[in-house]
């Protein structure tokens, strides 16, 4: 890819403040600020952090009986989504394999819908393409900002005291500074948090109102790896893509009962079958015991020495204070507690199979 | 005492045959928070170019490679659990081996302070 990276409405305000900028998915992104890739994590997690998450894609779905018509290319009950509340859930293909993940939300007389940044081509078309009659349309003129941690609610609350009702995976329309905003109750940290979706001409004042509480500082791409990996949340591209199954990826309780019961999704007959016979490999949590981190492409070994899977994310997790990683073990491996060994640099090194999340969430349900 | 500089950035501090090695600061600041040091043991040797070790940050894995023919002859233990002191002061206390040079000429190959100044600009 040859074409420039792209700017987001906040890119000068990452300049200011000592952001480091990296091309991530064909945009222009921070990974970290001075404060440091560790300092921002825990700044997360004892306090709050503000990302731009602007790259991501932002798009409205109107028409008639949308959550329905998602429900062909979803395997999640969006048609029973109620007004004002959001839902995690994926694109799969007819193999059963995860196209994106993605959150709908119901927003009364649309669906909001936000995808991968890397995904967005794609998405798009496949949204325009399969939903009849539902007009799909991808918003460029508003930035989209995460603030997450335990005092996001007084970070947002200070200045939207609306938002304090929200519970987690609702949304709501809210004014911030006179700028109306979609704030969500959600985020990929393991932590309380918003998203909030603002018109770019007024994204900075309110980004820079967030940044003025004592509580909040900016934080990048490497921070909001760590933290989703020691939330235990998948990453599109690494932990899953279309040859992982949504079974495979211990996404389970992301497809609700009358879905998994009924069908009628891309790839429903792999994904019922796995639901009922177990898939052939399961990602789980692995914790490497030495402190060598274990990343992406890592050999998993059985105790034995036969080869029974691969780390599919890892690195150090701040929070942990030590590796973590998450990866596919075969059918018959995964039980947490398992000895394994992970084949760093050509070396064993033990690790053991632990149940995910590595670091608890704390949403405000 | 002189002390040379490599392209792979790291810095030898050199005695008569002997040698501390570790990684400069600019290489430091440039991987990050460092979070884990991988070392070879005391006594085992190694060609100049040879990957002599391996530093984890936060972010990524970076290989570190002998500047010249050398033996281990001392590690600096206490990286394995403190790797974070990298970052404070690698030219200083977080110095990674004391090495045995095998071919003094080889040092003619490496630069001096000036030298690594213009190279990292």
């Amino acid at each position: 890819m040859t074409d420039t990276p792209k700017r987001t409405p906040l890119y000068d305000l990452h300049v200011e403040l000592g952001g480091k900028m990296v091309d991530f998915a064909g945009w222009e992104m921070p990974v970290q600020y001075p404060l440091g890739i560790m300092g921002e994590h825990k700044q997360c997690r004892e306090k709050a952090a503000l990302f731009d998450v602007s790259h991501m894609g932002q798009v409205i779905l109107k028409g008639e009986n949308v959550g329905e018509k998602l429900e062909a290319i979803c395997p999640q009950a969006y048609a029973t989504l109620k007004e004002g509340k959001a839902r995690y859930g994926f694109f799969t293909n007819d193999d059963g394999g995860i196209m994106d993940d993605l959150i709908v939300s119901n927003a009364g007389d649309h669906f909001f819908v936000v995808v991968n940044a890397s995904m967005r081509h794609q998405d798009i078309p496949h949204m325009a393409a399969n939903l009849d009659g539902v007009e799909v349309t991808e918003i460029f003129d508003r930035a989209l900002v995460a603030v997450q941690g335990p005092a996001a609610e007084e970070v947002v609350g200070s200045l939207c005291p609306a938002v304090r009702e929200l519970k987690f995976m609702e949304t709501t329309v809210a004014e911030i500074l006179g700028a109306e905003c979609r704030i969500s109750r959600l985020g990929y940290t393991g932590e309380d948090g918003y998203e909030i979706s603002i018109p770019e001409d007024r994204a900075v004042e309110v980004s820079r109102a967030f940044l003025a509480h004592e509580d909040c500082e900016a934080a990048g791409l490497g921070a909001r790896d760590s933290l989703r990996l020691e939330a235990g949340l998948c990453l599109y591209g690494n932990d899953i893509d279309t040859t992982t199954s949504p079974i495979e990826a211990s996404l389970n309780w992301a497809i609700q009962k009358r879905r998994k019961e009924e069908g009628g999704f891309p790839g429903a007959d792999r994904i019922q079958r796995e639901l009922a016979e177990g898939a052939a490999r399961k990602l789980v949590g692995i914790k490497p015991e030495g402190r060598a981190p274990a990343r992406h492409g890592v050999e998993v070994q059985s105790l034995e020495g036969n080869t029974i899977g691969e780390i599919t994310s890892g690195g150090f997790g701040p929070t942990v204070g030590g590796p973590v990683a998450m990866g596919y073990v075969a059918k018959g491996h995964g039980a947490p507690g398992e000895k394994v060994n992970l084949i760093i640099r050509g070396k064993a090194q033990p690790a053991e199979i632990v149940a995910l999340p590595f670091v608890q969430q704390n949403y405000k349900r | 005492m002189t002390t040379y500089y490599s392209e792979e950035h790291e810095w030898i501090t050199v005695e008569g045959d002997t040698a501390t090695l570790g990684i400069t600061q600019h290489a430091a600041d440039q991987l990050g928070e460092i979070v884990f040091v991988e070392q070879h043991g005391q006594g085992d040797e190694f060609d100049k170019g040879e990957e002599i070790g391996v530093i984890e940050s936060v972010k990524a894995a970076s290989e570190i490679y002998a500047p010249l023919d050398c033996e281990v002859i001392e590690v600096n233990g206490t990286l394995e659990e403190t790797p974070g002191a990298l970052n404070e002061a690698p030219e200083g206390d977080a110095w990674i081996y004391k090495i045995k040079l095998k071919d003094l000429s080889q040092l003619e190959d490496l630069m001096d302070l000036d030298g690594y100044k213009a190279l990292i600009g």
